[in-house]
């Protein structure tokens, strides 16, 4: 790795304003991680490699899906079923061969966190669950790091920065400010359950890779104490200001040998697993007689179940259209079996102990795998 | 006052916005929305009021803009 930049290679940035030689040279002498070469991961990664960051690390157990590529824009189809950290490195290093890459073909967990991530200036937090963002952001905490943030739901993303030194010594809001703790598994959407175009997590990347420019180069004002959402339907940007608690040091582990005890994937699960039944089970309540079984998706996914019988009500209509229900048994069914999950909750909360609710774990696609083996 | 919805609440409560005049706080506003939609008062979110976020209650004016956000955890 040099310190001395190819000024071709550079040059129409280096051209720019308030660049010049001095921000190039600040991206050559930075090391920045990114967790996840995913949606996020992937433009992320594209633009902080072409901006010549010099030392770059990519983190990822996952191998490359089908599913994958239309978001993944890094990846082709000859990948499907590399390992994505390795896949990325390999182009990315073609991309750019006068920097540093370094893949980490594993998942990140607690046991290992703190000294992978203290090797590096920033983070870039490009996951896709709460397990793994809640343990980046407390390890970014302990370690004083700052944490880029990004992620999508549906139409929309959000974009912060973390963590950040500011002047007066003291560190930025942290994602737990915002969220003190993790939602409820189910509780909230995710990309399998919910849907994802490619772009939306591509602006949103990129969004995370301007953040990381405009940090290391102090250009630009970066969304230090700021949640922003991007609304793709119409191009809305709203900002939120946010502020540190005083109550948030109480939810993170107060140093290395506690956040190695947290059990991150525990304190991201639900508390009503009671509820859920398996693809076995499901299949032997379609058959009774006496049951109401219930499709919550919206009424234009797919597959549209045809080989039992079943209502559709849509998660957000079911409070108003429970009263269809009759039966003292009812099975609600989605795609992934979160929305169910979330629906059989509403449920019980409508009706109490009065009438068995049964959410179908892994949802209609784990019912269709297990008809199929039959 | 006007009420902007965030993400997966937008399809809990069937609109982007809401008009709701008269609510005196933010305490008020939440029991009167988690009446409504149920489901909202299962859900994690954070309110904004005027593009800044709060997290203990205080008083609204119609002329405030309050906004629900849920967390996302995609990427």
């Amino acid at each position: 790795m040099s310190q001395e930049p190819s000024y071709e290679r550079y040059h129409r940035q280096m051209i720019l304003p308030d660049f010049g030689l001095r921000a190039q040279q600040l991206l050559l002498a930075s090391k920045v991680l990114v967790i996840g070469a995913g949606g996020l991961g992937c433009p992320a990664l594209q633009y902080l490699v072409g901006a010549g960051v010099g030392h770059i690390g990519i983190i990822d157990g996952d191998q490359v899906s089908l599913s994958n590529l239309h978001r993944q824009a890094l990846f082709t189809t000859d990948d499907v079923g590399q390992n994505k950290a390795e896949m990325a490195a390999k182009k990315l290093s073609r991309l750019n061969p006068d920097i540093n890459i370094e893949a980490m073909p594993v998942h990140l967990t607690n046991q290992h966190a703190l000294d992978i991530l203290d090797q590096f200036d920033i983070i870039v937090d490009g996951t896709d669950n709460f397990e793994t963002r809640y343990m980046i952001n407390d390890a970014c905490v302990l370690l004083k790091k700052t944490l880029v943030y990004g992620a999508v739901s549906q139409y929309e993303g959000q974009v912060a920065v973390f963590n950040h030194l500011l002047p007066t010594g003291e560190r930025s809001a942290n994602y737990r400010d915002i969220f003190s703790d993790p939602p409820k598994e189910g509780s909230v959407l995710n990309c399998v359950d919910a849907g994802v175009l490619g772009v939306l997590p591509g602006i949103i990347g990129s969004m995370q890779a301007a953040e990381v420019i405009k940090l290391i180069t102090g250009i630009g004002e970066p969304l230090v104490n700021h949640l922003l959402i991007y609304q793709f339907n119409n191009h809305q940007l709203f900002t939120v200001k946010i502020m540190p608690q005083s109550k948030t040091s109480s939810f993170i582990p107060i140093d290395a040998i506690a956040f190695k005890a947290t059990d991150y994937a525990w304190l991201c699960s639900s508390s009503q697993h009671a509820l859920e039944i398996g693809a076995a089970e499901f299949d032997q309540l379609i058959g009774q007689k006496n049951i109401d079984i219930v499709d919550v998706r919206a009424l234009y996914e797919l597959p549209v179940v045809q080989t039992f019988n079943h209502v559709r009500i849509p998660l957000p209509d079911l409070k108003e259209a429970a009263g269809q229900l009759k039966n003292d048994t009812v099975v609600v069914f989605c795609q992934s079996g979160k929305r169910s999950l979330q629906a059989a909750e509403a449920l019980m909360a409508l009706w109490g102990t009065a009438r068995k609710v049964y959410s179908l774990q892994g949802g209609i696609l784990s019912w269709i795998r297990f008809v199929e083996k039959q | 006052m006007k009420i902007l919805f965030f993400g997966q609440l937008v399809e809990m409560i069937g609109a982007k916005e809401l008009l709701i005049e008269d609510m005196t706080d933010i305490d008020t506003l939440k029991a009167f929305l988690h009446q409504q939609f149920p489901l909202l008062a299962q859900s994690k979110y954070i309110i904004a009021v005027d593009q800044e976020m709060i997290s203990d209650n205080r008083k609204l004016e119609n002329h405030n803009i309050v906004a629900l956000m849920p967390p996302f955890s995609g990427g």
